[in-house]
């Protein structure tokens, strides 16, 4: 009986100094959690870029906080926000309170982000977003500094960009076809996804498109998950559109793409389409999406500069696909976070804060530096522009997702030209030669 | 532009004809509301990827081959899932949701949630009028006439048939004159969930693949059904059209409206029930189940 009350005391003190010796194992671990739809392209590109950027920084013996040497550990959380927004701020609360994390990287739909984002700033923790672009998110840091401070986009650029980037896309195709086909004035159709994001892209669309010597023939709102959208195609094809502008985020995105090419619209698309971001999108649409427009962060053989090749072809290699935008958590760890730490010697949120948002440093999606607002109050929203970050045009060209923007590019008429190395031509579908070739 | 809401309507409700005439047929002979009818018609949809993607077969083998193990599915999910409960309505209900539940988790382990697709049978379009249609459109149309050509043979110049239809009026009465109601049963079943299976065949290569593909067509089959008046076969192919006419109402006389073809195609149903409860074929049209 002695022997085992001796056994079970033995056990409690192994147990307690377990208990005192894990915290000082850990504390030799900066842990990072990424979290996103798990199951979805989006969370397995958010999961494949913090884990190849913690392969590299681990590989080299990790980071150096002040006098130590720290290796970065990963946290999986699976947001499941596709399906249901609880499941996402439950994953983030995991993160914070059970996973003890000391950062967070990832996120992909707005209004679990949303969420999500005041989970993280409660904490105090930073979260760089991987996927949202809603501009309100940023607008909430300069609204209450000291609440969202902690809050940084990591990609992409804002709404307000986006919808600027792709107007651009959509006049670059507008000339091309109205130069090769010969055409007096180009016609516009707006197909939009029914959802909150879209709803400021059409109101530009309707404000803007004429004044870009434009006209605007329609606007379609089908719903995001429409499966069968040749009702729509049917319409847009009597409208006489040259040039369908596509605003996809979501599955629609595929059968849009993959009826338009079957039936052979006489039209271009170009514009976002998430969808077709993806190298899935070949064999979803069944080669029918060929010569869809995109605007995109990667493209195979192209270079905004020299970090770019060296991460997409590791991707590639590792992960046999181009990263998608999500893949950035790579660059929020490797180009963001590790060289943040290492410069100011701590894993304290607040200092971090101070020297990041104030940072301009290279990423390979071009250089990263974060908006003031008119009041000069912090946004830490990604700047847009040349010299910063500009996105790509892609193109579906024959099974190949190419890099056909910016070629050429002016910003303003006094702005040097802008293109980036491996760009091509963008290429007309056949039938919309056919149709309107005089 | 009344010609392209005639020929989109028309291919829109035969699309729901097709999901909804299995759904129809087993509730009619069994009063099973088998809401696992989709996730079947979903797990067929994956069986043809499988095959044409994963083993590199032909998208004809695949499908013969996908219509006969759902089918089989389907049976072997009746005997040891519903068969047992099948006394109780309300249990049935909750065990198919269950089981379109499993079935669903069950291909985002196997597929992911990636969006997927599988190749048509016929691929490419003609014009009529000046409206295009795919052939794979065509197909589902011809498909739909023949498979509710081919149920009323089977169901009024049969055997099976014969006993499906006494079953379906009075089951003990039907088990009292020698015939088996549960075998005739677990054959509707079979019939139903391989219609299923066919309807993926047929209809996924116009849409996409992926785990929750089987949610939507559910909302508008059980509208089609309670459109055409529960168990009326019909009844569901006339709900068919009707709803497939008001989606293309919705996307040519209202554009920016387009998202709202489904709820516009709902709202018809709702209306159509206030004025007859029954549905359009409910009660009139019994004995033609």
């Amino acid at each position: 009986m002695k022997r085992l009350k001796a056994g079970w005391m033995m056990m409690v003190a192994l147990c307690l100094v377990l208990a005192i010796a894990l915290p000082a194992w850990a504390a030799d671990v900066i842990k990072i959690g990424v979290i996103g739809p798990m199951n979805f392209v989006q969370g397995k590109g958010h999961w494949n870029g913090a884990t190849m950027a913690a392969e590299e920084i681990n590989a080299k013996g990790g980071v150096q906080v002040g006098q130590k040497k720290m290796m970065i550990e990963l946290v999986k959380a699976d947001s499941n926000e596709f399906l249901n927004i609880t499941d996402a701020t439950n994953a983030m609360e995991r993160l914070m309170t059970q996973s003890k994390v000391d950062f967070v990287v990832g996120g992909f739909r707005t209004e679990a982000v949303m969420a999500m984002q005041d989970i993280a700033m409660d904490s105090k923790k930073i979260f760089i977003g991987c996927g949202a672009a809603t501009d309100e998110l940023c607008l909430r840091v300069a609204k209450d500094y000291n609440k969202y401070k902690y809050w940084f986009r990591g990609t992409p650029f804002n709404s307000t960009y986006l919808v600027r980037t792709s107007f651009i896309h959509m006049a670059t195709v507008g000339a091309i076809l109205k130069k090769t086909l010969d055409l007096p004035q180009i016609k516009i159709a707006v197909v939009a996804e029914k959802a909150m994001w879209t709803e400021g892209m059409i109101k530009a669309s309707e404000a803007n498109i004429p004044k870009m010597g434009m006209e605007l023939v329609g606007i379609w709102q089908p719903s995001p998950v429409a499966t069968d959208v040749t009702a729509e195609l049917s319409a847009v094809q009597r409208s006489g559109a040259h040039i369908i502008f596509t605003i996809f985020s979501s599955s629609v995105g595929i059968p849009f793409a993959r009826q338009a090419g079957e039936l052979k619209i006489p039209a271009m698309q170009v514009g976002i389409n998430v969808e077709a971001q993806k190298e899935g999108f070949w064999q979803a649409t069944q080669g029918m999406g060929n010569y869809v427009f995109t605007t995109n962060t990667y493209a195979r053989g192209v270079e905004y500069n020299d970090l770019t090749a060296p991460f997409v072809d590791t991707y590639i290699k590792k992960f046999g696909e181009v990263p998608t935008y999500n893949a950035d958590t790579y660059a929020a760890i490797k180009y963001t976070l590790v060289p943040a730490i290492e410069k100011t010697g701590t894993l304290d949120s607040d200092k971090l804060v101070a020297f990041i948002e104030n940072d301009v440093h290279m990423a390979p999606s071009g250089t990263v530096a974060y908006y003031k607002d008119e009041q000069g109050r912090p946004t830490h929203d990604l700047k847009w522009g040349p010299g910063f970050l500009t996105s790509l045009g892609v193109q579906w060209q024959d099974g190949q997702l190419k890099g056909v923007w910016p070629n050429q590019w002016k910003a303003t008429p006094e702005a040097p030209e802008i293109t980036y190395k491996g760009i091509v031509p963008v290429k007309i579908p056949p039938w919309v030669i056919e149709k309107y070739k005089k | 532009m009344i010609l392209d809401i005639i020929i989109s309507g028309l291919i829109s409700g035969s699309v729901y004809a097709l999901l909804a005439t299995g759904f129809c047929l087993i509730f009619g002979v069994a009063r099973i509301v088998n809401i696992a009818h989709t996730a079947f018609y979903m797990v067929a949809a994956y069986g043809i990827y499988f095959g044409t993607h994963k083993l590199g077969f032909h998208p004809l083998w695949c499908m013969i081959a996908s219509v006969i193990l759902i089918t089989l599915f389907g049976l072997i999910a009746y005997k040891l899932f519903i068969d047992p409960i099948r006394e109780h309505e309300a249990a049935v209900l909750i065990c198919t949701i269950a089981l379109a539940m499993a079935m669903q988790e069950i291909m985002l382990l196997l597929f992911t949630g990636d969006f997927l697709s599988v190749p048509s049978l016929i691929e490419g379009f003609f014009t009529i009028f000046g409206v295009k249609v795919f052939y794979q459109q065509l197909l589902t149309f011809g498909l739909v006439l023949l498979i509710l050509a081919a149920l009323r043979v089977l169901l009024m110049k049969t055997k099976l048939g014969l006993a499906i239809r006494s079953t379906a009026q009075d089951r003990e009465v039907a088990n009292l004159m020698g015939i088996n109601e549960s075998r005739a049963a677990m054959i509707t079943m079979g019939i139903t969930v391989g219609l299923a299976g066919l309807a993926g065949a047929v209809v996924v290569p116009l849409t996409i693949l992926e785990p929750f593909m089987w949610m939507h067509p559910l909302i508008m089959m059980m509208a089609v059904v309670v459109l055409g008046g529960l168990g009326s076969l019909k009844g569901s192919f006339v709900g068919a059209y009707i709803l497939g006419f008001a989606e293309a109402l919705v996307v040519f006389l209202i554009p920016k409206g387009a998202f709202l073809k489904g709820s516009v195609a709902l709202s018809v149903m709702i209306l159509v029930l206030l004025i007859r409860p029954e549905g359009l074929f409910g009660v009139s049209f019994e004995e033609e189940r």
